[in-house]
């Protein structure tokens, strides 16, 4: 009974997201009945419901074990524990569909809500728009992925089991949040789309827009980073990128919308770059459908690629050319009539936002056409070779390099104008505090001393003595160190925080990149290894059984300097449904290194192959995240987007 | 005059950028990309002579995968389906089934070690550190499997992770039929 009213309230969500989509709209055009514009809100907010609903349904037939819907079948069995059958509503395709669907609600009744100081048309606009998105994405759902199918009269005692690769606390929380910040692009393509519509591309239009792209961003940094970290820790042999097509296609979307919340910027605060910015909204978010669809139509293989389905690949696809192809079309023909009055010189702020973005979108492009290689050249008949991490980070680490460089720079240059030689004097302290430091620290990498190492890092204290020049600056005009730093405000603070946290990203990937220590070795129980300082003792094996599986547990004694740090079990599995033999990898995780032992296969006279590593800040690196999201949420908390933005509009216009 | 006309198809461009992409993408739903066609199918392995992953012997050709039915799986350490798909080879391995791997574009340390770690399914393995076999063979990515029977002929190509339902449904039934 309880699925039934969960697909009913399917089918009424997408109802009410007909009604969302047009009335509104048809309303924007007809000033004079206020309305059929006054629907918009309302209808956004039972829509969410709605769809909420139909998700408590689906995770009710998943906590109850209701076997009679084939989805719960596929993606559970009764000896899972509760948090892993409620995590498998959206551990397959119907169900990670519906979650797509519920943030795309959520968004929108989030607009419904927080957008009372913004002119009422552009609400009933981006509602409308928001709700078009959710037309097609339910009624895919519906025709496509219906997640309550039952098998009646017949239907199995009981399930197939998850996955056992996704029985890991990163399936709980990385698709939520990764589906937070894909979609919440959704709200600023629909501010695009608006904008665009109306005609009306200013400062105010980009200050509203602003917060809801970097609270998708911060969303998108910190999904990228679980996912990357849940790799890292569940796929057992110390990965924790690897290009593959679906990870692409959330990198994507960040890289872009990177390049959007900077030409933002750039928009709130001189009025240039609007069409650039418009485009660079719809692009990021065509790029979260087109990862939708990548990973849902099996055009490409993927190991997260789960179900695949032509027919649902061909549903999207023709949803994919409708929102971005009328996307497009609007741009192409409202885009220039697009004016900017502001005048900038060539050595601006405003030139180096255009170069992040410039390299930025290249970035983008290069991992586009690295994901659509194998397609296109296997459409295009030229020979079929893959393209592998190699051609990734021969492309992207020189372009990282250049970006750090600019956004040193762009740090301190002022909008419209600035003098070289002023610039000179500014930046030339942390140019040589940044050469020296970077070039001593590989110095204490024991003998090995990398060149790449070094020239990363002069990047990074490039960056960081750039940005603690500025602060002292700042600080510095006023008369008290406390007054200085009291008049710093939340965005500026929040800038210094994420642009801080790309650079501790960066050194987390340089130094795990380059200077990962890893043995593979057979070891006896009692056997010693020493590997830098540490030495990793082999204890013996155990059998334990978990919830759902049987599993046989190494020890592992880690010493560093011959004094006890840790003692690590990591684990060799074998799940009961789906007879699947899962590495457990055991971590012993730190701020500077990470020490990682996985159990390989056993050799004879209980001796095991053991697969031991030592990652040097490889934390950094998802902590560097953790600092970008930080870093917008000041942002997004700044006065500024919360006072009565609507009649501050007016007076900036008015001036 | 000239310079709004031209703003206007700058602005056009991304439109036929994303056309044309979609024409890619639509070409590219035509299959099931688990099941794509091979010219190869019905004909002989293609000739080669590539190094060993253990060294020993040094060198391996076309004619020593002959004799038996046997899978040849391509596979790569840097490609996560395989990871995934290796548990699965480790059990074909053990009911009995024969596997050559070809080793795709990979370190041979890591490969050494990759197998070590994991277990190993195959009774030889190549290293096409190159890619010259999987060019010939027309691998369009990893893991991909191809049946062969004993004399060498290609009999099908799998793309992609080889699950128990591709193996019971589809795999197995055309090695038990060759067998006979």
């Amino acid at each position: 009974m309880i699925p039934e009213i969960g697909y009913f309230a399917l089918i009424a969500a997408w109802v009410v997201a007909v009604v969302q989509c047009l009335l509104p709209l048809w309303g924007s055009y007809r000033l004079q009945q206020q309305f059929w514009m006054q629907i918009a809100r309302p209808a956004a907010v039972t829509q969410h419901l709605l769809v909420w609903i139909a998700f408590l349904a689906l995770v009710w037939a998943f906590v109850e074990k209701d076997y009679s819907i084939n989805y719960v079948v596929e993606q559970s069995n009764s000896a899972l524990p509760v948090y892993y059958r409620i995590a498998a509503v959206w551990g397959g395709h119907e169900g990670s569909l519906l979650l797509w669907a519920l943030v795309l609600s959520g968004w929108s009744a989030a607009v419904a809500l927080f957008s009372r100081s913004l002119p009422p048309i552009l609400v009933a606009r981006i509602i409308s728009i928001m709700g078009a998105v959710a037309v097609g994405f339910i009624l895919f759902l519906l025709a496509t992925s219906n997640p309550f199918t039952r098998s009646l009269p017949y239907f199995p005692v009981d399930g197939k089991d998850l996955n056992p690769l996704l029985q890991d606390v990163g399936l709980i929380f990385h698709p939520p949040i990764l589906y937070m910040g894909y979609v919440g692009f959704s709200v600023a393509f629909a501010f695009a789309i608006a904008g665009l519509l109306g005609g009306r591309l200013d400062a105010a239009w980009a200050r509203w827009m602003r917060p809801w792209t970097i609270a998708a961003w911060c969303f998108l940094s910190l999904g990228i980073a679980l996912g990357s970290w849940w790799a890292y820790a569940e796929l057992g042999w110390g990965g924790w990128w690897f290009w593959d097509p679906v990870e692409n296609a959330s990198f994507m979307p960040w890289l872009t919308g990177t390049a959007l919340i900077h030409s933002l910027a750039a928009t709130e605060k001189r009025g240039v770059f609007k069409a650039w910015t418009a485009l660079l909204a719809i692009i990021t978010f065509s790029l979260s459908l087109l990862g939708t669809f990548l990973v849902r139509s099996g055009v490409l293989t993927s190991v997260h690629a789960f179900a695949s389905d032509p027919t649902r690949g061909l549903f999207i696809l023709i949803f994919l050319c409708v929102v971005i192809g009328g996307s497009l079309t609007l741009f192409a023909f409202r885009a220039n009539t697009l004016t900017t009055s502001a005048r900038y010189k060539v050595f601006s702020r405003e030139t180096l936002l255009l170069g992040n973005n410039i390299l930025l979108a290249v970035a983008a492009s290069i991992v586009l056409l690295g994901t659509l290689y194998p397609l296109l050249a296997d459409v295009l008949g030229l020979g079929k070779i893959s393209v592998g991490p190699p051609y990734f980070n021969a492309l992207l680490v020189p372009l990282a390099h250049l970006l750090l460089i600019l956004l040193g720079i762009g740090m301190v240059v002022r909008w419209k104008d600035q003098s070289a030689k002023a610039a000179w004097q500014t930046l030339r302290k942390p140019a040589l505090f940044a050469v020296i430091v970077g070039l001593l620290l590989p110095l204490f990498a024991q003998g090995n001393y990398q060149i790449r190492a070094a020239l990363a890092l002069i990047f990074v204290f490039w960056v960081v003595g750039v940005c603690i020049t500025d602060l002292l600056v700042k600080v510095r005009a006023a008369e008290t160190l406390w007054q200085g730093i009291k008049r710093i405000k939340p965005s500026y603070w929040g800038m210094l925080c994420a642009h801080i946290g790309f650079v501790v990203t960066v050194v987390g990937i340089t130094m795990a990149s380059l200077y990962s220590l890893d043995k593979d070795i057979r070891l006896a129980p009692g056997e010693s290894i020493d590997m830098a300082s540490f030495a990793v003792t082999f204890q013996g094996v155990r059998d334990v059984r978990g919830p759902n599986y049987d599993a046989i547990q190494g020890e592992f004694d880690v010493y560093q300097s011959n004094h006890f740090i840790t003692r690590l079990y990591p684990e060799k599995r074998t799940y009961w449904v789906r007879q699947d033999r899962l590495t457990e990898a055991a971590i012993d995780t730190g701020w500077t290194r990470d020490i990682y032992v996985a159990l390989g296969e056993p050799l004879d006279k209980g001796a095991w192959a053991v697969r031991i590593y030592v990652k040097p800040f490889v934390r950094w690196m998802w902590g560097g995240a953790v600092l970008m999201a930080l870093g917008g949420l000041l942002v997004i908390i700044d006065r500024r987007y919360r006072k009565n933005s609507f009649q501050e509009s007016l007076d900036v216009r008015a001036a | 005059m000239f310079a709004q006309h031209k703003r206007k198809i700058a602005f056009l461009m991304p439109l036929l950028v994303f056309l044309g992409l979609s024409i890619f993408l639509l070409k590219g739903l035509g299959g099931d990309p688990n099941a794509l066609p091979s010219a190869l199918i019905g004909q002989p392995l293609p000739a080669f002579r590539l190094p060993t992953l253990s060294g020993q012997p040094a060198e391996l050709t076309e004619k020593d995968f002959l004799g038996k039915p046997a899978l040849i799986n391509v596979w790569a350490t840097w490609c996560p389906t395989c990871v995934a798909e290796h548990p699965m080879l480790m059990q074909l391995a053990k009911a009995g089934v024969v596997l050559y791997g070809v080793n795709y574009r990979d370190e041979k340390a890591d490969a050494q070690r990759y197998l070590t770690q994991r277990g190993n399914p195959f009774q030889k393995n190549i290293m096409d550190t190159q890619g010259q076999l999987s060019l010939d063979l027309g691998t369009y990515g990893t893991p991909e499997t191809f049946v062969i029977n004993a004399q060498g002929k290609i009999l099908y190509r799998h793309v992609g992770e080889i699950t128990e339902e591709v193996w019971q449904k589809t795999l197995k039934p055309l090695m038990d039929s060759t067998e006979r």
